[in-house]
């Protein structure tokens, strides 16, 4: 445990807590940025490059703009003049509570998955070996998820053009 | 004599450092690196806003600025000046947080692309494994503070050019990365330093670069067109057509705020074009194999600096695209073209060495460029364009 990893995990906590507690929904979502920033930083420090750099490209450029857009064109970013929480506060701490120990349970037990007599927690993994097995070993996961995403791609293009159609 | 030459600034930081304790050298090191980055990258950008501003006005047949010092050469340093001092004003509505964050954001991301970027040899701040990676997750931050900035300044063009801006670099990432992909496909790697060097060889006095094969033709063109997006210039600039939308997202900037602004977008296409450059101009490698002397960092900067007149003659010669066509550009030509780049690179790599694989690989890009442009025309109606809504 390094003093490193205090310092991402306290940035992370403390994008995550203002991106629920603050009240401008624009605010939430830069605030989630920076927890998706410290989130990057984490697989930075511990030695994951792709997927730090994966993070930041995917979550920060992409992810957290389209957040962002979606706020600007539905609702308006105006400060709600009531209360901007839930009126069932209940329900979602359940939720939480059940998604927190099925995560804190699936880390708890994956020193369990590790192959025996590995000594270093985190493996070597250098960007080549993830792209070969991306592309050999994974290449039907890899194809499937493809499909599904162009499929979406497909999906998103025919909602936005069914009102073109109709105004000619 | 030509080694030390080119390993001046190496060796000037090695010398510099070892009057320190041996644990500060490694530290001082980077140190010295960083603060040099920090220090040349801004020094190109007030010669090239001075170019600009100069190469524009002979293109508009007017002087351009010529009365502080001689030929107008201090004009960078008037400049600066002037914005140090103005006042700094923020908007009484704006959201003065995220107003003042954002042109921070937009300076620090900026810089931290040129971390991953070969100067020269033994020029690189950090060899990482995956850099030219880096160099586009940082680059998709940038994007985010445009926002910001729009969005926090609460003021109606600001908003629309941030909206505009952000549109505009999330469509031209994609082919970016796509004419990226073919030169780290055939590299086979990621590593800035290891595509430079796959470049550094030479057959008959001529440079392997990839700009010299047909896919890496087609790339460096297509690379181009999306960087120039990607960077908001001119005949790209319309997230702060003036015409329309006073300056875009940094019309509520003032002071030094807007020289940040401007200094950013300006490093940012130093970035840009260095990763370029990189790509596929053979990064810190000599034209040609006799001048090999020239140290390679002067290569660089050299080709930065060809890029970013480029960039300026562009800018003075071609009109603003509008917002659709700016989109249909993207989607329906550069993306496409982009796409089947990636396997005319494939099949340059899997015909073997030969003359048939020029012809293919040409036959085939110039074939879908002359279609798809011909296509792509003949759905244009020119004539008094109809609105569907403004009218």
């Amino acid at each position: 445990m390094s003093f490193v990893l205090y310092i991402l995990a306290a940035l992370t906590v403390a994008g995550g807590l203002a991106a629920v507690l603050l009240k401008n929904t624009v605010h939430c979502a830069l605030a989630l940025t920076v927890a998706f920033a410290g989130l990057a930083l984490l697989f930075l420090e511990l030695d994951a490059q792709f997927a730090g750099f994966a993070q930041i490209l995917i979550y920060i450029g992409a992810v957290a703009i389209l957040v962002v857009f979606a706020i600007l064109l539905t609702r308006g970013s105006e400060t709600p003049k009531g209360s901007a929480y839930s009126h069932s506060p209940l329900v979602g701490l359940v939720i939480a509570a059940c998604v927190f120990a099925v995560l804190g349970w699936a880390v708890l037990h994956s020193t369990a998955q590790l192959p025996p007599g590995t000594t270093s927690a985190t493996p070597t993994v250098t960007v080549a070996d993830i792209g070969n097995a991306l592309m050999t070993r994974y290449v039907l996961p890899l194809e499937i998820v493809a499909l599904l995403l162009t499929a979406a791609l497909i999906g998103a293009v025919i909602v936005a053009m069914h009102e073109k159609e109709g105004s000619r | 004599m030509i080694e030390k030459a080119d390993q001046i600034f190496v060796l000037l930081g090695h010398w510099l450092v070892s009057f320190l304790p041996a644990a500060l050298q490694q530290p001082a090191l980077v140190l010295l690196a960083v603060v040099a980055i920090i220090v040349t990258f801004p020094a190109l950008f007030a010669i090239t806003v001075l170019l600009e501003r100069k190469g524009l006005g002979r293109m508009q047949n007017r002087y351009g600025p010529n009365r502080v010092g001689p030929y107008g050469l201090f004009q960078p340093v008037a400049d600066g000046i002037k914005s140090l001092t103005k006042e700094d004003i923020v908007p009484l509505s704006a959201d003065a947080v995220v107003h003042f964050l954002a042109p921070v954001l937009l300076v620090v991301v900026v810089f931290m692309g040129y971390a991953v970027l070969p100067i020269g040899r033994n020029m690189t701040l950090v060899n990482l494994d995956a850099g030219i990676l880096f160099f586009f997750a940082i680059g998709a931050s940038s994007e985010l503070s445009v926002f910001m900035a729009g969005w926090s300044s609460r003021n109606k063009y600001s908003l629309l050019g941030a909206m505009r801006a952000v549109a505009q670099m999330i469509s031209y990432e994609v082919p970016l990365l796509m004419s990226s992909l073919a030169v780290v496909m055939i590299t086979g790697s990621l590593n800035a330093n290891r595509i430079v060097d796959a470049q550094n060889q030479y057959t008959y006095g001529l440079p392997h670069w990839y700009i010299f094969t047909p896919w890496g033709f087609a790339g460096f063109l297509l690379f181009a067109v999306a960087a120039t997006a990607e960077t908001n210039r001119s005949p790209f600039d319309l997230p702060e057509g003036e015409s329309e939308l006073v300056a875009g997202y940094f019309t509520e900037y003032s002071g030094f705020k807007f020289a940040l602004f401007f200094l950013g977008e300006y490093v940012g296409m130093m970035g840009i074009s260095g990763l370029g450059t990189t790509l596929f101009l053979g990064g810190y490698s000599a034209p040609l194999q006799v001048l090999g002397f020239v140290p390679s960092w002067a290569w660089f900067i050299g080709k930065i600096m060809l890029s970013m007149c480029v960039f300026i003659w562009v800018r003075g010669t071609l009109p603003r695209l509008r917002q659709d066509q700016l989109m249909n550009f993207a989607w329906k030509f550069v993306l496409p073209l982009s796409l089947l780049n990636l396997f005319v690179a494939a099949a340059w790599r899997f015909m073997g060495q030969g003359f048939l694989r020029w012809v293919v690989c040409s036959a085939v890009l110039l074939i879908a460029y002359v279609v798809m442009a011909r296509v792509g025309m003949k759905r244009e109606h020119f004539g008094p364009r109809s609105y569907r809504y403004a009218e």
